[in-house]
């Protein structure tokens, strides 16, 4: 039996590749904010306090450009709305958990922490504190999220913009899926959330990330139907 | 107001990571909800994946030939056969910066 330390270190272990594309997110993060006038501490907190990478600079720049507090408000739900997916899958794990541990595991949910942790409890479906895996990917994510706006507000974006690093992002979520695509039924569901995506790109408050997956998932629904 | 505006983002932010965990009650979610949800991360992840490599910085289309397509078809197929998180990044990201400092210049 896996202690609940090594099991919080198999999560942290797990989502370290991912630092590739978090670590110059945040850095880009931070010094975008700074780079548009926002105070430092302002600019710090939307990690603290909405810690969602692409909604952070997706709001600091639609409140730069002048659009209003509504507008940049919703943006961010828009865009976040895609952990209410993530949590419905993880709240099989924590079930049993008391009310306030699942309010702060909540805080640490994060794209690529749900992904792995995801992943890790199929496969050891036996282990019996699934949410210590969960802990270990949201805290160390968290805290490189953290340390990385940090020093972009501070150094500004001294990683050089010709490397771009942004193609680390497609690249990080293409290593989580990269293995389903031996099933055939998953690689139907990416495809049509894909070309989705490339469709609804234009539409309103960045809301194409939260509709390819309605749509892929619909879709999902359907398949799923006519098997029987 | 931008604090203001923070604060409610990160209200908003905060209830859409913990409303499924600590407000609903999976019995209350049909087996047919269930079964749909495997498939959560092959329908949210492309999402972020095909505007990442078929788009540019200003939202247009790129061409058939852009180094980003070809890093990802690497990394696909480094990741298929590696099942490596790292190989599969690393090789796509030295395969793109081939083509941009070396093929191109």
């Amino acid at each position: 039996m896996l202690s609940k330390s090594k099991i919080f270190v198999k999560g942290t272990i797990a989502v370290l590749p991912h630092m590739l594309s978090v670590i110059p997110f945040g850095i880009i993060t931070g010094a975008i904010g700074v780079e548009l006038g926002f105070d430092p501490l302002l600019v710090y907190a939307t990690s603290l306090i909405i810690f969602g990478g692409a909604s952070q600079i997706i709001f600091m720049q639609l409140l730069s450009g002048g659009a209003s507090s509504l507008i940049a408000i919703t943006s961010v739900g828009v865009i976040n709305s895609r952990h209410l997916l993530y949590g419905a899958v993880l709240s099989e794990y924590l079930e049993k958990l008391s009310f306030l541990k699942k309010l702060i595991i909540s805080y640490f949910i994060v794209d690529q922490g749900f992904a792995e942790s995801n992943k890790y409890i199929k496969q050891n479906s036996n282990i019996s504190n699934p949410h210590y895996y969960i802990l270990g990917t949201g805290v160390t994510l968290w805290l490189c999220w953290q340390l990385s706006t940090i020093s972009g507000i501070i150094l500004g974006s001294f990683i050089p913009e010709e490397l771009g690093l942004k193609f680390a992002i497609p690249l990080t979520f293409l290593a989580i899926v990269v293995n389903d695509l031996r099933k055939l039924d998953h690689v139907f569901v990416m495809l049509v959330s894909g070309f989705a995506s490339l469709i609804l790109f234009d539409a309103p408050f960045k809301s194409y990330i939260i509709l390819s997956p309605i749509v892929a998932l619909s879709a999902a629904f359907i398949m799923l139907r006519l098997k029987r | 107001m931008t604090w203001i505006s923070i604060i409610i983002s990160g209200i908003i932010t905060y209830f859409s990571r913990m409303a499924m965990v600590a407000l609903i009650d999976r019995d209350m979610l049909g087996a047919k909800v269930k079964e749909v949800l495997n498939y959560v991360p092959a329908a949210v992840f492309p999402a972020i994946i095909f505007p990442g490599v078929f788009f540019n910085d200003f939202g247009y289309l790129v061409e058939p030939i852009d180094p980003k397509i070809y890093g990802a078809i690497i990394a696909l197929v480094v990741g298929f056969y590696s099942r490596n998180v790292i190989a599969t990044i690393v090789s796509g990201l030295l395969s793109y910066w081939f083509i941009i400092f070396f093929l191109l210049k």
